[in-house]
């Protein structure tokens, strides 16, 4: 069979390399080592992102987050009897957000309460959240069994509840416990349906935000929550009852566009800030946590990447030295092939083949040693990492670059040896 | 200085016209060719003698496009080359010429079948086309079972022939060979030169370079350098013209 010329170079120079194979390994190390950093930081900056992304989507990706807090001198006050503090978003704060912007989509509010509750024999304290029926489209969680609430629900007020995955292992509910009756606080709820849980919290940077189904329980109407638990808690505490009038807990608010969600969420803000004497309220924007985690990312390449860039260099001028070491050793050679006809730039071919031929393939061993390393550090770490095919070929052309750029200087040297000289050497 | 007028202009393979080589050595200038006018005709079997020094290295150099003139004229097959660039004197080595060395200079890494297609590799030849090649010219200086071989498991006249079919390769118009039996002993030495009287007797221009008279006795035209210029020149005055 007829080879192509251009295997046929490379063949070539791939049988010189082999002359002095530990030469040739070791003139590779630098290459293998600089190809595998590349390769296991881009898969670690790939992996956070991707970890970054998929928090977002568990918070919903243009969503904004509106929640009570307690501040600092409530939590004072209310160590002492009798207190009770008031504090935290309304049910104001809720129609004003939901009819002051344009580009708010859809809102849903929650009521977070404990409640003692039984499913036939068990017993256990439940955190109930009242929320209306756009809660499930904000915070999409998938069904596992029965529905999630609907308009009707709300417009017959009926007392309907739907356990989390989460609710349903306390308190011992399967998908048979649909249609049955579960007592919260001290009233009848018809189990409707089971959904799925998302735990944790996301965070980047300093931004932490709490997924907002966090150890949610049971899901109730809103205006069912209202009616029989009314706005007043009590917490028991060791010191004795607490009492609390908190409104709504949390409002998570829908934008329509992505890059309206920072605008709407400063106008929040202000309006807040309008109608609240004390910051008892927090606005969290899910997208804030994507770009301080694309930020978080670029730092860590710029860091990460000029490491390798470094090993990367070390690794050329390793190649650079060994092909001028070897170009003074082949200089002879070099002779007799001009003085046979070779032109100077099908010297410098031979040559910056050679170079190439050793950095690609230190690249590719680079690409296993760089494949090896973000698998270990998820083995030790538990942290994401992710191989993409930018992952692979931007080293891979990295380290042809490296072969083509350090082997120019040596073969350029070696096309400027005289072939009468070049034949005289020894 | 020797002038000889050219009878016959379409004989002439090589022609030098006041040909100067100067090399510059520190502050003193060196002229290896002080002013040669000469030609070669096709076909002929010259041998350049001179002791060392006498600028016959240089003469062959210039002669074989390795070098170039400092000033003078070198027609190469009626062709002006002296102002030649590199690339086409590379050009009119692979196409027209052929070296064989005192040491052979043979590529160590690569086999006999190797060495012998290197001129056929810069000429583009392809795989198969160079190794039909190599095994005719390895038969013809008797190499035949020798293609595998790389040079170090050869003889010291082994490695000449390799280097002689080497040089054959791109059919060359003219070979050069710069003391071809120096390094070896008088009888292969004498098997080599005879192949060059071979290859002489079927068309091929030689010019040997030697200081031995013996072996110069085998070409039939000889060309006495000393000083840079040409001190004699012997032989039958009708292909010597």
């Amino acid at each position: 069979m007829r080879q192509t010329r251009f295997a046929r170079n490379i063949w070539l120079g791939i049988e010189n390399l082999l002359l002095h194979k530990l030469r040739s390994f070791l003139t590779m190390l630098g290459v293998v080592f600089g190809v595998g950093s590349v390769v296991a930081m881009l898969s670690v900056g790939e992996g956070a992102s991707k970890e970054a992304l998929e928090q977002i989507r568990k918070l919903g990706s243009n969503n904004i987050i509106v929640s009570s807090v307690k501040s600092a001198e409530e939590e004072a006050l209310s160590t002492t009897h009798s207190h009770m503090s008031i504090y935290g978003l309304l049910y104001e704060d809720h129609r004003r957000i939901a009819e002051s912007f344009s580009h708010v989509k859809q809102t849903a509010p929650a009521k977070i309460m404990r409640k003692d509750s039984r499913l036939g024999e068990k017993e256990m304290e439940l955190r109930v959240v009242g929320t209306i029926p756009q809660w499930f489209e904000l915070v999409p969680r998938e069904v596992v069994a029965g529905r999630v609430l609907l308009p009707l629900d709300v417009a017959q007020k009926t007392p309907v509840a739907i356990l989390t995955e989460y609710g349903a292992r306390k308190i011992l509910a399967t998908e048979s416990t649909i249609g049955q009756t579960i007592r919260i606080g001290g009233d009848q709820f018809e189990v409707i349906g089971i959904v799925k849980s998302e735990s944790g919290q996301a965070q980047a940077g300093n931004i932490q935000i709490q997924i907002p189904d966090q150890e949610v329980d049971v899901y109730i109407p809103m205006e069912v929550a209202r009616r029989y638990f009314g706005d007043i808690f009590t917490k028991r505490t060791s010191s004795g009852d607490e009492r609390e009038k908190v409104e709504l807990h949390q409002i998570i608010v829908e934008v329509d566009e992505g890059d309206k969600v920072e605008a709407v969420a400063a106008g929040i803000k202000r309006m807040m800030e309008q109608f609240h004497k004390k910051k008892d309220y927090a606005v969290s924007v899910p997208l804030a946590l994507r770009k301080q985690a694309e930020a978080t990312k670029r730092r860590f390449n710029i860091v990460l990447g000029s490491i390798a860039g470094i090993s990367l260099l070390v690794g050329g001028i390793g190649i650079m030295n060994i092909m001028l070491a070897s170009v003074t050793e082949r200089t002879r050679e070099i002779g007799i092939r001009r003085a046979i006809g070779a032109k100077r730039r099908q010297i410098v071919y031979q040559f910056l083949i050679e170079t190439t031929v050793l950095s690609t393939t230190g690249g590719i061993i680079g690409l296993g040693v760089g494949a090896l390393i973000p698998f270990l550090i998820t083995y030790f770490s538990g942290m994401i990492t992710v191989m993409t095919w930018k992952g692979i070929l931007l080293p891979l052309s990295i380290s042809v670059t490296i072969g083509i750029l350090f082997g120019l200087y040596p073969a350029m040297h070696a096309a400027k040896v005289e072939p009468i000289v070049a034949l005289r050497h020894e | 200085m020797i002038e000889r007028a050219c009878s016959q202009e379409g004989k002439e393979i090589v022609k030098l016209e006041d040909a100067q080589k100067i090399y510059q050595m520190g502050t003193q200038e060196v002229k290896a060719l002080a002013g040669v006018t000469v030609s070669f005709k096709r076909g002929s079997f010259w041998a350049i003698m001179g002791p060392s020094g006498s600028g016959k290295s240089t003469m062959m150099n210039i002669l074989g496009c390795l070098d170039r003139l400092s000033s003078g004229r070198y027609y190469l097959e009626g062709q002006d080359v002296s102002t030649l660039d590199d690339d086409s004197l590379s050009e009119l080595r692979l196409r027209h010429l052929g070296f064989i060395f005192q040491s052979f200079n043979l590529i160590p890494q690569l086999t006999v079948q190797r060495n012998i297609e290197l001129p056929l590799y810069y000429l583009g030849w392809d795989s198969v086309q160079s190794a039909q090649r190599a095994k005719e010219i390895a038969e013809e200086v008797g190499l035949g079972d020798r293609l595998g071989h790389r040079p170090t498991e050869l003889s010291g006249g082994q490695m000449q022939r390799v280097a002689i079919g080497r040089a054959l390769a791109n059919d060359p118009q003219i070979l050069f060979a710069d003391e071809p039996t120096g390094n070896l002993d008088t009888t292969t030495g004498e098997q080599i030169l005879e192949l060059l009287v071979k290859l002489n007797k079927q068309g091929k221009t030689i010019i040997i370079v030697t200081h031995e008279s013996t072996i110069a006795d085998h070409a039939r035209n000889k060309l006495h350098m000393l000083d840079g210029r040409i001190d004699r020149i012997e032989g039958n005055s009708n292909e010597a013209n």
